[in-house]
């Protein structure tokens, strides 16, 4: 093609264009607010096909035939939609972009002071995955066993709860898709740690609050552990257990709209082979059995709504003998029967872009028969002068109503405002019953008004904070309180991020020393923590050091032959330092946590003397907690290892004046090695009806002798002491899920690793 | 070049361009809608199967969707860029496990976006229950020790979908093969079973007709190339 032709051609082409209209090129550099060249970013001329993308320097170019006033939009995931006038008329224009962070779940900075969080959300508080829960090796199936292993909570074996950061398991509240729960663990029994109620597997989300929690929760000083029930499930299925300590069997429908569920379980404990297994410390003519019936539904309200009801139902009763310490050749006797009938219904609901609506209630109903004695060589129940404190019955009743909305309202990116109210009513009624039939009768009534406000504000992604206030009021204390919190986080680089909490937080004196002989008011604890996190994918590393100032804690004295609140005199601090550690990089296909917690707390309430360290808080604890699933053998193994330095005991008697120590010193180190195994044959087999999963659970595993404390005589002379109920203990279990279970299908077409 | 040839031999140029240009000028406005979008889109979905990386899927997801905002009416345009965001996805698969949720899932966000505008322009068909696969695969990838309990049965549901409303879509054996072939035996995978859905995808290939050059027909050198690997 000669010269001539190439000319001729251009100008035709140049013609052509002309008709259509004149040809622009714009160009330019988009950049984010910090200077950085942004890459990947849409250029459009708006409502044309003209735009173009950026390079990785974030420069871009392109030609439009667009003329006029028109608006260019730059737009990119992660980045604010950006949109300017532009106006075509001749030569190139040249654009200096510049594109905001889009303030984002995924990158924002979140408060994690205290929190640690189960989730299978990807979020800087979610340390642990909520299958971390089951798969932890001395949690013996049970949540709050899992958060013994993180850094704040002690190892206390001879009672049940959470005690956190020096406060006792009283300070600890749980709360089950918000909603307070008030008989999580199942009744105390003297020097043996009762479980928690509910099984981990109805549950997909968990919070666990060490201090400084938001002020939707309240009435606990020290600690929230906050649950969140599951959803729909994924299919209709039915399941069957077996293990040594008894059987169990449920159903779950799953509507063919998916819309709805319902379902039911039913399970049956009874430890008579355990115990003939694993020789108990306790002789016991009553072997402990469990009857557990829960039933539940959820229905899809709407695209966005959920309503959901669990309805949970327990009998249980045990008796035991053991030799009395207070005289010899005699027996103490304990018999306990239980009923707890708990309901929870909970709805949530989007209403329009902006608002969000969350709301519960709850009843429990819990009854409790306990009786006591003294018995001897043949069995016979006797009185004996001096030890009549020995023969007692306590039965006590006791309802519980909570209810909570909260609505919360979305502000630009992820700001948002909540508030709303609470209602919690209580109804104890024991009744105990002295040696000679002579009858205390007790009636504690509390209705608890709250209500609550709290705004997050995120400035960017790299600057958050949360503001809220609590306001309470105590009808059986007749008293209002206010309980302002924040916390602030900021990010410090790309993987870490600094955060700060401080909050008030009150709670009612424990009921078990009400009425009070006098009047009493809430007790107060001031949390102040401060804390360093750094988190990658696979590793999460976390420092935190805080300060917790108790006021107006409970004294007690004896009155009227039992141990009752006297007054607000009460006093303590806590403080200390915690470390978490989280791998799952360095050894390849090892996940392993490590956690340790520094503790250094005194405190003076009940019958304390004076402040001291109490018996329930141990300077040094922790824990080592090891997973490893081996594919090819389709199991999983789970090694856990927990340390506390030794606590202190005491032996606090009145002497007609005063309380004073007749004894006091330090239990040994406590260390305990538990293995778990799960065994999951389907995990290979194609088609398979059947999802079986076989798990053996083996706690103290070394037969490491452990001691929990002293009790003494009532005279003080003997001491023993409490350890637990046996050395070791074995749990087998197989669990079976038929029907239309896919889940082996799932992983076989799809787990690419 | 012939009609250049002639202009060159011709004596009245001037007229004759002014000729030519007004006829196509003409011809142009009245197709310029069908026959530009028509055109805009082939030279898109060429880049499916010619181009690698997330920098350029980046740059044809965005045309797509520039395309699809646009015009508005079209749902093709807003199926492709769904699309793209899934190769996008799949590109920051780092092959370590629970590595990747922070870059997938805003792809797997994107996608269902544009997804759902495609579907609400049209309907659902076999290969939107195909993008719906891919989707719940990719964000299950992003972490799938944590997630497959979630995203596998909505893979495999989806993929059901699309065999339901077209068993001729080859696409839909390529996937289910690709699944045989990237899964680890002892997780159920087989690397001779997904021989035997290449194959059937492989056949449906040569005889599947897309409705035209621009409805879905992308995926034959992605099965060439598992094809490929059996040598």
């Amino acid at each position: 093609m000669g010269l001539k032709k190439t000319g001729l051609f251009t100008l035709l082409l140049s013609v052509l264009a002309g008709f259509a209209s004149a040809q622009f090129t714009i160009k330019g550099i988009v950049k984010d607010n910090k200077g950085n060249h942004i890459g990947g970013v849409s250029i459009v001329v708006k409502d044309t096909y003209d735009g173009a993308t950026t390079d990785s320097t974030g420069k871009f170019s392109f030609k439009t035939f667009e003329k006029g006033e028109q608006i260019l939009v730059a737009s990119s995931i992660g980045y604010r939609p950006f949109e300017q006038k532009i106006k075509l008329e001749g030569g190139i224009i040249n654009l200096n972009i510049i594109i905001k962070e889009e303030i984002t779940e995924l990158k924002a900075v979140v408060i994690t002071a205290g929190t640690f969080e189960a989730s299978d959300r990807k979020k800087a508080a979610a340390v642990l995955n909520p299958i971390d829960i089951v798969t932890t090796a001395s949690a013996e199936g049970d949540v709050t066993g899992a958060m013994k292993t993180l850094p704040g909570a002690q190892q206390v074996g001879e009672s049940e709860g959470l005690f956190v950061r020096g406060g006792t398991s009283g300070e600890t509240k749980t709360f089950i898709d918000g909603t307070l729960v008030n008989n999580f663990f199942y009744t105390s029994i003297p020097n043996i740690a009762s479980r928690s109620r509910f099984s981990p597997f109805i549950f997909k989300g968990t919070v666990f609050s060490t201090g400084g929690y938001s002020a939707l929760y309240g009435q606990a000083m020290s600690s929230a552990l906050i649950l969140e029930s599951i959803d729909l499930p994924d299919r209709t299925s039915a399941s069957l257990s077996v293990s040594v300590i008894g059987l169990g069997g449920g159903y779950q429908q799953l509507a063919k709209n998916k819309n709805s569920s319902w379902g039911f379980s039913y399970e049956y404990t009874d430890l008579t082979l355990a115990f003939k297994l694993f020789k108990q410390k306790q002789n016991y003519f009553q072997i402990p059995v469990y009857h557990t019936a829960d039933a539940n539904f959820r229905i899809k309200t709407s695209k966005t709504g959920i309503l959901k009801y669990y309805g949970y139902f327990n009998a249980n009763h045990l008796g035991f003998r053991e030799n009395s310490i207070d005289t010899s050749g005699y027996q103490d006797v304990f018999r306990l029967k239980n009923i707890n009938v708990y309901h929870n219904l909970a709805y949530k609901e989007k209403i329009g872009k902006k608002w969000r609506f969350n709301s519960g209630i709850s009843y429990t109903n819990n009854k409790d028969d306990i009786n006591g004695g003294l018995q001897d060589q043949q069995k016979n129940d006797v009185t004996l002068t001096g030890l009549e404190f020995k023969k007692f019955t306590l039965n006590s009743k006791a309802d519980y109503f909570n209810a909570k909305a909260v609505f919360e309202r979305r502000l630009t990116g992820l700001s948002a405002i909540r508030f709303g109210s609470e209602y919690n009513y209580s109804n104890d009624m024991p009744t105990f019953t002295i040696y000679n039939g002579q009858q205390f009768k007790y009636n504690i009534k509390e209705n608890i008004i709250s209500a609550f406000a709290e705004t997050d504000i995120y400035i960017t992604n790299n600057v958050a904070a949360k503001l809220g206030t609590r306001l309470e009021h105590s009808s059986l204390l007749d008293k209002f309180n206010f309980a302002p919190r924040i916390s602030l986080a900021y990010k410090v680089g790309k993987e870490g991020q600094a955060s700060l909490a401080y909050g008030i937080f009150y709670q009612d004196p424990d009921k078990r020393y009400l009425p009070a002989a006098n009047t009493v008011t809430f007790s107060r604890a001031d949390h102040y923590i401060a804390q360093y996190q750094r988190t990658t994918s696979l590793i999460t590393f976390r420092i935190e050091a805080f300060y917790k100032k108790y006021h107006d804690l409970i004294k007690t004295d004896l009155s009227g032959g039992r141990e009752a609140a006297v007054s607000n005199k009460g006093f303590g601090d806590a403080k200390g330092f915690e470390v978490f550690w989280r791998d799952r990089k360095t050894v390849k296909n090892l996940d392993y946590w490590i956690s340790y917690s520094y503790l250094d707390t005194k405190r003076d309430f009940l019958n304390f003397p004076y402040a001291i360290q109490p018996s329930f808080a141990a300077k040094h604890t922790a824990s080592l907690v090891v997973k490893k699933f081996v594919m090819a053998w389709k199991t999983g193994f789970n090694w856990s290892y927990n340390y506390s330095s030794g606590r202190p005991y005491y032996n606090i008697y009145y002497d007609g004046s005063q309380y004073k120590f007749r004894d006091k010193g330090l239990i040994p180190d406590y260390h305990n090695v538990s293995f778990s195994l799960n065994y999951i044959p389907a995990i290979a087999t194609q088609n398979a009806k059947t999802w079986i999963v076989y798990v053996i659970s083996w706690s103290n595993i070394f037969g490491i002798k452990q001691t929990y404390g002293y009790q003494y005589s009532y005279d003080g002379l003997k001491k023993q002491a409490i350890v637990p109920t046996s050395r070791t203990f074995i749990y087998i279990g197989i669990f079976f899920s038929f029907g239309v279970d896919r889940t082996q299908d799932a992983i076989n077409n799809n787990l690419k690793i | 070049m012939q009609t250049i040839s002639f202009i060159n031999k011709s004596t009245n140029m001037k007229k004759l361009i002014l000729i030519i240009s007004v006829v196509l000028a003409a011809n142009f406005s009245i197709a310029q809608t069908s026959d530009k979008f028509t055109k805009a889109m082939e030279q898109r979905i060429a880049m499916i199967d010619s181009t690698q990386g997330p920098d350029a899927w980046k740059e044809m997801t965005n045309a797509f969707e520039r395309i699809g905002d646009a015009e508005k009416t079209q749902w093709l345009p807003y199926y492709y860029a769904a699309f793209g965001h899934i190769l996008i996805g799949y590109s920051y698969w780092t092959g370590q496990m629970g590595n990747a949720t922070d870059k997938m899932d805003p792809e797997a966000d994107a996608a269902e976006k544009m997804l759902d505008k495609a579907i609400s322009l049209s309907k659902e068909t076999s290969e939107t229950w195909i993008i719906k696969k891919m989707i719940a695969s990719l964000r299950m990838m992003g972490d799938p020790m944590n997630r497959y309990m979630i995203y596998g049965p909505q893979a495999d549901e989806a993929l059901q979908k699309a065999k339901e409303l077209d068993a001729g879509n080859p696409r839909v054996y390529l996937l289910e093969g690709e699944d045989k072939f990237q899964t680890p035996e002892q997780y159920g995978g087989s690397k001779e079973e997904a021989k035997l859905l290449f194959d059937k995808a492989k056949s449906l290939f040569e005889s599947f007709k897309p409705e035209s050059s621009i409805h879905p027909n992308w995926g034959l050198p992605r099965l060439m190339y598992y094809f490929s690997q059996y040598k």
